[in-house]
């Protein structure tokens, strides 16, 4: 339990997303205008990240890695797939996206009406694919570690855009150097929000 | 399809490659595929190791898709497009693991996310998709090469002010400022090497750049 909670914290706020790793920069920079629209698609990366990193673990484990084929019986047990986790991965993230869009249209229109566009782009978001592969890189012990880190990071992820959408609806009162305006301004406050994160270095739970 | 033949290297072809350099930059301009371009830059060996790497991806999978182009359906695009990068991005790690393993590992997932790179998927939607495979691969090479320029510029300055040293692929670090230099009082920046730098210099070439070229100001 103690094992969950470290990770969970860890992954918000030490390993984040987007201020350790820059994942999910390109919908991070161009859906912050206002804080609404981001909070939409900070949720929907939650939810996706929460589905996607448990159903990979799933595939990695019994499907792709060394040995993992062991259940199929004899002959099976030498069997390494893990060259074929990319294109793997990224089938399961675009089906699982698929999938969780249907359902959210028939089961909650409400919520399906406020994500509705950005479901399907985040097939394509690096921190999808991202959580999936630090999610292999690391190694966790069993699949309540593995939807523990995805809904972390997916969190620390929302967190993150909440916060640049904020102040970039403020900054606009701003009187910023004219080439500065826009881009340039979003990525160097990107850069402070880090190093106000990184005090959050070091923390064990 | 026109029936008189463009020279290779004709004007409009030339721009191709020049164009993403500077005005048209992937990064700064463009806004694509910044996710890896800040990631891997700590150091200048890795910087360069991922630019080749991302414009092997964008040359081939830009020619694979030209040349697909009228016999793709274009509601399974996507699909496509993704296998197709998903099979060259295999084949570029596989190939780092077997000869440039350190390199590789300090790559770690982030070679696995040029898939998701928005680059190659942008180059793919706006440019390979309706153009003949030669612009195409000329495209890509010149949107690699833009993508490349912006993460060597990051790399050198970080590992430059971050550690005093240079790493360059093949040759290994090489220390740049002088040891007397050290003597006399300067020290490294270590903030250099940690994340949140990486976008501040980010910034500062787009601040840079925009203010030497007035067009691509944003207005709002």
């Amino acid at each position: 339990m103690e094992n969950l909670l470290n990770i969970f914290v860890k992954s918000i706020f030490i390993e984040n997303m987007i201020f350790a790793y820059f994942l999910g920069m390109c919908s991070y920079l161009a859906v912050s205008k206002t804080v609404k629209t981001s909070f939409g698609l900070g949720v929907a990366v939650v939810f996706v990240l929460g589905i996607t990193v448990p159903a990979n673990y799933l595939l990695e484990n019994y499907v792709l890695k060394e040995g993992a084929l062991a259940w199929l019986g004899e002959g099976f047990e030498d069997i390494n797939l893990s060259f074929l986790s990319f294109i793997m991965f990224i089938a399961v993230i675009a089906s699982m996206v698929q999938l969780v869009e249907m359902i959210v249209e028939k089961f909650a229109p409400t919520l399906y009406t406020s994500l509705g566009i950005f479901l399907p782009l985040i097939a394509v978001n690096c921190a999808i694919l991202g959580g999936s592969l630090f999610m292999q890189e690391r190694d966790y012990a069993n699949i309540g570690e593995a939807s523990v880190f995805g809904l972390g990071s997916g969190i620390g992820w929302l967190l993150a855009i909440v916060g640049i959408a904020a102040i970039r609806e403020k900054i606009k009162y701003s009187d910023v150097p004219a080439p500065l305006r826009g881009l340039g301004i979003t990525f160097i406050i990107t850069g402070l929000m880090g190093i106000a994160f990184m005090s959050f270095m070091g923390i064990q739970l | 399809m026109s029936s008189e033949k463009e020279p290779l290297f004709s004007s409009k072809n030339l721009k191709l490659i020049t164009g993403p350099l500077g005005s048209q930059n992937p990064i700064t301009v463009q806004v694509l595929g910044i996710c890896s371009a800040l990631a891997v830059t700590a150091k200048l060996e890795p910087s360069i190791v991922m630019s080749l790497s991302v414009i092997f991806v964008l040359v081939f999978s830009n020619l694979i898709i030209s040349l697909l182009r009228n016999t793709i359906p274009s509601r399974i695009r996507i699909i496509v497009q993704l296998t197709v990068v998903a099979f060259l991005v295999i084949l570029v790690d596989q190939l780092l693991k077997a000869f440039a393993y350190e390199v590789s590992k300090q790559l770690s997932v982030f070679v696995g996310l040029i898939i998701t790179n928005c680059i190659i998927m942008g180059r793919l939607e706006a440019f390979a998709l309706g153009n003949k495979p030669w612009p195409a691969v000329l495209d890509g090479i010149g949107n690699g090469a833009g993508y490349g320029l912006i993460l060597v510029i990051v790399g050198f300055v970080r590992e430059l002010f971050g550690t005093g040293n240079l790493t360059f692929p093949g040759i290994g670090e090489v220390q740049i400022v002088p040891d007397i230099v050290y003597e006399w009082g300067y020290v490294d920046n270590g903030l250099m090497i940690l994340p949140p730098m990486a976008l501040i210099t980010v910034g500062i070439i787009i601040w840079v750049q925009r203010s030497r070229n007035k067009d691509l100001v944003d207005i709002s």
